[in-house]
């Protein structure tokens, strides 16, 4: 990128510029306050990640008030074997979702944008579409009505094939269910972005191809993937910054309480969330802080690094 | 037909992979919720034998009269959704566009440096535990500001915004302050009215955030009459007592709740009326997304 032309009056200092602007500054309060208080104070609450926590004293006792015990609850979560698990089954299903969504979506922009019945592409996209518009809640009575173990459609029609099979007793299933769950959710929205961009390209560009004596397959290779690549590659690389969390809601009301299955479906964003949310489980405050806390600094130090390496190998991807 | 298409000259044998491919994802998309209704309109004794299907081999409406039969719950749970809602869109549009509109202000020397103070956030943050321990500490418990609050800013919001105040004229605002109007009174009479299309993509995403979101409700309500709809199915699934306890509100007989019927009957019902509004407002999404692709 060209690097902007240096404004040539004298920086003004910050007091200067709030008498100057002072509405601007008005204008931002609200949204200086509400970050102070919804997103800095509990950022400072990552101490609790390095004290010996109780329970039930007011907030800011809470972060300052206990005994520092150092690194000890990391030492204690990350020599967990579960813990160890949980965060080797959060990076594998964030690729997985990463390269699914992927796939699906672009797919997906590929072959609206090679049909030709207007018709046929609006009304089949909205259908698509149609579940990015519901909560996991809503697809959580979906999975029931499928996969229920005396009910469920899917599991009544193996058995009518002689085939008894259990979902909710076959934990291999789960990770195929919920990578599919997500594409079908978030194809209908994430494609639209790809299609605008392939719409987006100048016709000529393919007429002439055509001319030429390009196939379909060749055109799609050789001019449309090309121009999705930036925007495959920014989105790639925003996604890799959140390679350490996945949708925590997701696997709240998919998989839940199933214990038999948390072996292969279960991630640290919910098993935070189940802490928070089961009553009876067993609460430790601050060791599933400092397990946010590590996922945090993961996912931080990654997109800090992806996007140095891309500086240095293809600048113009780098995001900042 | 309107011109000559890309595809009508592409090879059939493609033509028809493209089309069965994006018919089949289409009827995907559909069908599961097709299979909710259909199960809802189920005999609740012929789904304990045979399971939902997709036609309902033994029509019934029992369900549902059971669901309406104390309306209060359904009615109450729409209400606190829907106050949510609006109070939350309202909210959000007002918080970022003031924040979008100041940022986006070429002659504010230190807009940069605000922005990065509402970016980083989303790079670290302290993460659920801490900002649950807070909300307690706030007097969120039973609040039903802990549903509308905490989701009322995010910086993909302010982002759009500033991008789209970003690329309108200048030169209106500086006619605002040579008629002696201040910057509040220049971003809420002039500039507002031009940024309609972003601030209703920005509506419909917050709108859509505050109908769907169940999180907030799940910490920190304990009071059934302000659970919203997402709470209530949540529970209607998952908290067996709690389909006991509408069976007698109903009055029906405990032996008799038609338990799975009435499970997906309070989903078709809960889910229904968006669904039904859904051909309406997803053109607005598209629309709304591809400008602030192609812009910014």
């Amino acid at each position: 990128m060209e690097k902007p032309i240096k404004f040539k009056e004298k920086r003004r200092s910050l007091l200067q510029d709030i008498k100057r602007n002072y509405w601007l500054y008005i204008m931002l309060i609200p949204a200086i306050v509400f970050y102070i208080v919804f997103q800095y104070i509990p950022t400072a609450g990552v101490f609790i990640a390095f004290q010996e926590y109780r329970i039930g004293e007011g907030f800011f006792f809470t972060i300052f008030g206990h005994e520092w015990v150092g690194f000890d609850n990391f030492r204690i979560v990350l020599s967990n074997e579960r813990i160890i698990g949980l965060i080797r089954m959060t990076i594998l299903y964030s690729l997985g979702f990463m390269v699914v969504n992927l796939v699906a979506s672009v797919g997906l922009a590929l072959l609206l944008s090679e049909i030709g019945s207007k018709w046929f592409k609006k009304v089949s996209h909205s259908m698509i579409f149609l579940p990015y518009f519901v909560s996991w809640v809503v697809v959580s009575f979906i999975t029931f009505a499928l996969f229920s173990g005396r009910h469920g459609l899917l599991t009544n029609m193996l058995a009518s094939f002689g085939v008894d099979f259990n979902f909710y007793h076959t934990p291999w299933i789960w990770p195929f269910i919920l990578l599919f769950l997500s594409a079908w959710k978030s194809v209908g929205f994430s494609s639209i972005i790809y299609l605008a961009v392939i719409t987006g390209t100048d016709p000529q560009m393919h007429e002439s191809a055509r001319v030429d004596g390009a196939n379909v397959w060749q055109r799609i290779w050789h001019i449309s993937l090309p121009m999705l690549k930036p925007t495959i590659i920014l989105l790639t690389i925003m996604g890799l910054a959140g390679i350490m969390s996945t949708d925590g809601g997701m696997f709240f009301q998919i998989v839940g309480n199933n214990t038999a299955l948390h072996r292969m479906a279960d991630t640290i964003d919910a098993h935070i969330m189940r802490t928070l949310m089961v009553p009876g489980s067993a609460i430790s405050f601050q060791q599933t802080t400092a397990l946010g806390l590590f996922q945090q600094f993961v996912g931080f130090a990654l997109i800090i690094t992806v996007n140095t390496i891309i500086k240095f190998v293809a600048p113009e991807h780098a995001i900042f | 037909m309107e011109g000559k298409n890309r595809l009508d000259r592409n090879p059939l044998g493609f033509s028809i992979m493209a089309y069965t491919i994006v018919g089949i994802m289409a009827i995907l998309g559909l069908a599961p919720f097709w299979l909710l209704v259909s199960g809802s309109l189920t005999d609740n004794a012929t789904i304990m034998r045979e399971g939902f299907t997709f036609w309902p081999s033994m029509f019934s409406l029992d369900a549902y009269r059971m669901v309406f039969a104390v309306p209060e719950v359904i009615f109450r749970a729409y209400f606190v959704t829907i106050f949510i809602t609006i109070a939350g869109t309202l909210g959000t549009v007002l918080l970022c566009s003031i924040t979008g509109y100041s940022l986006s202000r070429k002659d504010f020397a230190y807009r940069n440096a605000f922005a990065f103070f509402f970016y980083f956030p989303s790079l670290f943050s302290g993460g659920l535990i801490p900002f649950f321990l807070l909300m307690i500490a706030l007097g969120m418990r039973n609040n039903p500001l802990s549903m509308i609050l905490p989701a009322m800013m995010s910086f993909f919001f302010i982002v759009v915004l500033r991008s789209f105040f970003k690329q309108l004229p200048d030169e209106i605002g500086e006619s605002g302050k040579m008629d002696g109007a201040n910057e509040l009174v220049i971003c809420f009479k002039l500039y507002m009215p031009m940024a309609v299309p972003a601030i209703a993509t920005i509506a419909l995403f917050a709108a859509l955030n505050y109908w769907n979101s169940w999180q907030p409700a799940m910490l920190f309500i304990n009071d059934p009459n302000w659970f919203p709809l997402q709470l209530v199915m949540h529970r209607i699934l998952n908290a067996a007592g709690d389909v006991m306890r509408y069976g007698q509100m109903a009055g029906v007989s405990t032996r008799s709740i038609p338990t799975q019927a009435f499970q997906l009957a309070m989903v078709c019902v809960a889910t229904g009326p968006i669904i039904l509004l859904f051909p309406f407002i997803q053109k607005y999404f598209i629309k709304g997304l591809t400008i602030g692709a192609v812009k910014g």
